[in-house]
Formats: structure tokens, C-alpha cells, sequence
């Protein structure tokens, strides 16, 4: 199973490497988005009783795993449409694939494409809104628990969802309901990690793992089911 | 089967027009208001039934989602889909009672409380499976597709309704904290209302499946003439 994962992840990067979808289109939408925001929420406002930090930098948390989770859109709606064409899914079940292993091969693959949008917007974020940084070590578990969970749940989704027509309108209302959870865990985690405020976002990172590993299982169990016809 | 009514659902359709009238008798006419909440607390004899109602509907919608996919037979995936249906309506109902109750109550339509966010986002994953149950698939497909998604909603709902919970109480207290005082003609209408809403919910379910399972045979009648077509063209 974890050898047919790694080919699954390898075979989806190289197309990636090959195409450069994700870092010439999804990226450039993403920090267009982080610019629009800034935008719509004006730099001049300050939040009362927090020696004058700007409202932008307050929200930015928030808005850059809003950020994250609609290029995730992209990525999860990207790594099923490299298969919906010439039934390419049906040969990769011919040719005795693990239905477990494709699963854990494309969550890994978006995982690290997310990962590399996540580093550059992030940035992106620090830089356009001056947020301050307290605890680097609970910002990167927190990003990496929260990538986990939003491509486990996210792969699982667009599976679900994939097909030839309506998939493109139908991933977001599927999987955006299911990512609640972690866009509140991670913005609440990345607040205590930037801010050090009072919340205990070790919590929160907790929290984003179990949402992992809790879709991480289903989606593997699921998985196969999914993908018994086409 | 060629009509969708028949001497059950006529017996269920009636008694649900007679429990709502009496529901409407008791819950505006007979019953008081109540020491807090006045005259809004007649909004929960619909309310709370709507919402009880629809996560009877989700349920079965799991039951019928987790039958389908042990013996893949029509009839349940059609359950499970009529279910999900009347039961997402359920829940916009309640939402919608619960803003009106909200506005005189809590002075704002819409509160973050813990129950009506999650509420919401549960409305929205259940609008998500009859969407993927739109989806233009082959009938197997599309009905273990359903059914996977009918299965996982429910973990998503735990998951959500815990997290949401855990957000707003790191945060505040709770909301309200009213101390409602319903008493025995309040719960009377209460339990009228309950009755009448899953009358109706009963009656628009088997109505819903009945039309599912026309569908059905009206799509295979399709593939039949198709089927014949074809034939009489390689004469």
C-alpha cells in the first residue's frame, strides 16, 4: 500500500514539475487573494487595546487559512482532473493499485504542493500585514497538522466529487462545510503562535491532528468504495 | 405502482391536517405566554419539533446509506435520498423559526451560539449530498456515492458541532441562559406540534421515495425503447 502511495504521490508531482500548475496559476491566485483583502479590510484601522496593531494584522490568521483553504480548492479540484480523462482511473485500479494507496499517493502530493503554497503565503501574509511572530515552533505544527487534515478531508471530497461534468462547482460546497473545523483550529492556533495570546493553541493543534487522522482512516476506507466503478 | 398516494399515506395525511389544527388551537389560542420569552416561546412548538425532526431524517438517512452499501438495493438509497431531502428542509425551517425566535429574544437575528453555528454548517453539508445526489452518474455510481457521503456526513456533523462548541466556549460564556418556565399547556402544544411535523415529514418521505422509485422505472423504460431502437436500426 505505501509503495503504491509513493508512486501515486511521485507520479502526480512529476506531472505537477511537468505542467507547473500549481506554481504558476494557483500560487499567483493566492496571493492575489491576500492582496484583495487588504484591499476590503483598509490598513489604516487599528484594534482597540492591542497598542495599536492594525485591524489587517489582527485578521490576518484568519485570512491567511481562507487563503490557504481556496487554493487547496484549486489543488484538490487540479489532482482529479489529471484522472477524470481517458478513464484513467479505472486503469489505475487495472493495474492493481491499492485503492488505500492511491488515497494516501494524492493526499501526499497535494500535501506537498500545499505545503510549498503555505511557506510562500505565508510569507506573503507576514510581509503585506506586519504580523508579529511568538512561537515559530507551534506555527509550523500547526501548519503542517492543519495541510494533513485539509488534504485527507479535501482528497476525499473531490474523489467524491469527481467526474466529468459538475465537479468544479460541487467540490467547494463538499469539502469547504467538512474544513470548518480546521479553519477554526488553525486560525485560532496560528493566533497563539504569532500573537502569544492567552489561548492555548497547543489545543488547537491537537485538535487539527485528530481531524487528520480521523479522515485520514475514513478516506482510506472510503476510498475503495469510491473507486469501484467509474 | 403508478400513483404515489395509497390508503397509508392518505390515513398519515389526514391525521397530520387534523394534529396541525390542533397544534395551531393550542399552541395560539389555548396556551399562554410564557414568564421570559412571552408570546416568542410559541415559535418553539415548531422549532424545536422541526429540528428533532430532521436529525430523525439524518439518521435515516445513515441507516438507509449504510444498508445500501452492504446489499446496494434501490429501495434504500431512495430512502436514505427522500429522507435527506425532507430532513434538510426540516432543518431550514428550524433555522429560519430560530431566527425569528432570535430577534425578540437575543435582539439579533443571528448569534455565533455554539448550536446555531453548527446547525448552520450541518444545513449546508446536507444541501452538499443532495447536490451530489443531482449529479448527472450513472445510477450505481451516484446511490454509492451517496451513500459514502451519507455515512461520513455524520462524522462531519460530530466533528463540527464539537469543535464549534469548544470555539465559542474558550471564548464566552454562554449566550443566553434563559430559565424557560413551560408549563403543562406549553408542553401540551409542544408535544401537538411534535406530532403534526412528523406526520408531515412522514407523509412527504414516503411520498418523496415513491416519486424516486417512478423515476427509476420511468429511466429504465427510457433504456428499454432506447435498447429497441437500436435493434430495429441493424435490421
Amino acid at each position: 500500500m505505501l509503495r503504491d502511495a509513493w508512486l501515486m504521490a511521485v507520479k502526480d508531482l512529476r506531472i505537477e514539475f511537468a505542467t507547473r500548475v500549481v506554481t504558476g496559476q494557483i500560487l499567483p491566485f493566492g496571493a492575489l487573494v491576500l492582496i484583495l483583502f487588504g484591499f476590503s479590510i483598509s490598513p489604516d484601522l487599528t484594534v482597540v487595546g492591542t497598542d495599536r496593531r492594525s485591524m489587517l494584522a489582527q485578521a490576518a490568521p484568519g485570512l491567511f487559512w481562507v487563503t490557504v483553504l481556496l487554493a487547496a480548492l484549486l489543488a484538490l479540484g487540479r489532482a482529479f482532473a489529471v484522472e477524470s480523462a481517458d478513464g484513467n482511473l479505472d486503469a489505475l485500479k487495472m493495474a492493481g493499485l491499492d485503492p488505500a494507496g492511491i488515497f494516501l499517493g494524492k493526499v501526499a502530493a497535494v500535501a506537498v504542493q500545499l505545503l510549498l503554497l503555505e511557506v510562500v503565503l505565508g510569507l506573503g501574509a507576514f510581509l503585506l500585514y506586519a504580523t508579529p511572530l511568538h512561537d515559530p515552533v507551534m506555527l509550523l505544527t500547526t501548519v503542517i497538522l492543519a495541510t494533513a487534515g485539509i488534504t485527507a478531508a479535501g482528497t476525499l471530497y473531490a474523489a467524491l466529487a469527481s467526474g466529468l461534468r459538475v465537479r468544479d462547482t460541487l467540490v467547494p460546497l463538499l469539502v469547504l462545510p467538512v474544513l470548518a473545523p480546521v479553519l477554526l483550529a488553525a486560525g485560532l492556533a496560528t493566533q497563539a503562535a504569532v500573537f502569544g495570546s492567552a489561548d492555548n493553541g497547543w489545543l488547537w493543534t491537537a485538535l487539527l491532528g485528530v481531524f487528520a487522522l480521523i479522515y485520514l482512516a475514513v478516506g482510506m476506507l472510503a476510498f475503495g468504495l469510491i473507486m469501484e466503478e467509474s | 405502482m403508478t400513483a404515489t398516494s395509497s390508503k397509508v399515506t392518505r390515513v398519515i395525511g389526514y391525521s397530520a391536517l387534523a394534529f396541525t389544527a390542533l397544534a395551531l388551537l393550542f399552541g395560539l389560542v389555548i396556551s399562554g405566554p410564557e414568564v421570559n420569552m412571552r408570546d416568542s416561546v410559541r415559535l418553539l412548538y415548531v422549532h424545536v419539533p422541526s429540528i428533532l425532526t430532521a436529525y430523525l431524517c439524518f439518521g435515516i438517512t445513515l441507516v438507509g446509506s449504510v444498508i445500501y452499501l452492504r446489499n446496494r438495493s434501490t429501495f434504500w438509497d431512495l430512502v436514505a435520498g427522500s429522507a435527506a431531502e425532507v430532513g434538510t428542509l426540516y432543518l431550514a425551517f428550524a433555522l429560519i423559526t430560530g431566527a425569528v425566535w432570535g430577534k425578540p429574544t437575543w435582539g439579533t437575528y443571528w448569534e455565533w451560539d455554539p448550536r446555531l453555528t453548527s446547525t448552520a454548517v450541518m444545513f449546508i453539508m446536507y444541501l452538499g449530498y443532495l447536490a451530489l445526489r443531482r449529479m448527472e452518474l450513472p445510477h450505481e455510481v451516484r446511490s454509492r456515492r451517496a451513500a459514502v457521503l451519507g455515512v461520513v456526513n455524520i462524522i462531519n456533523v460530530i466533528v463540527v458541532h464539537y469543535s464549534v462548541q469548544w470555539w465559542r466556549g474558550l471564548h464566552q460564556g454562554r449566550t443566553f441562559g434563559l430559565d424557560p418556565q413551560i408549563r403543562d399547556m406549553q408542553y401540551f402544544s409542544w408535544f401537538l406540534g411534535t406530532v403534526a411535523l412528523g406526520l408531515i415529514a412522514a407523509w412527504l418521505i414516503i411520498h418523496r421515495f415513491r416519486v424516486g422509485w417512478l423515476e427509476r422505472q420511468l429511466d429504465e423504460i427510457h433504456l428499454e425503447e432506447a435498447l429497441v431502437e437500436r435493434r430495429g436500426e441493424g435490421v
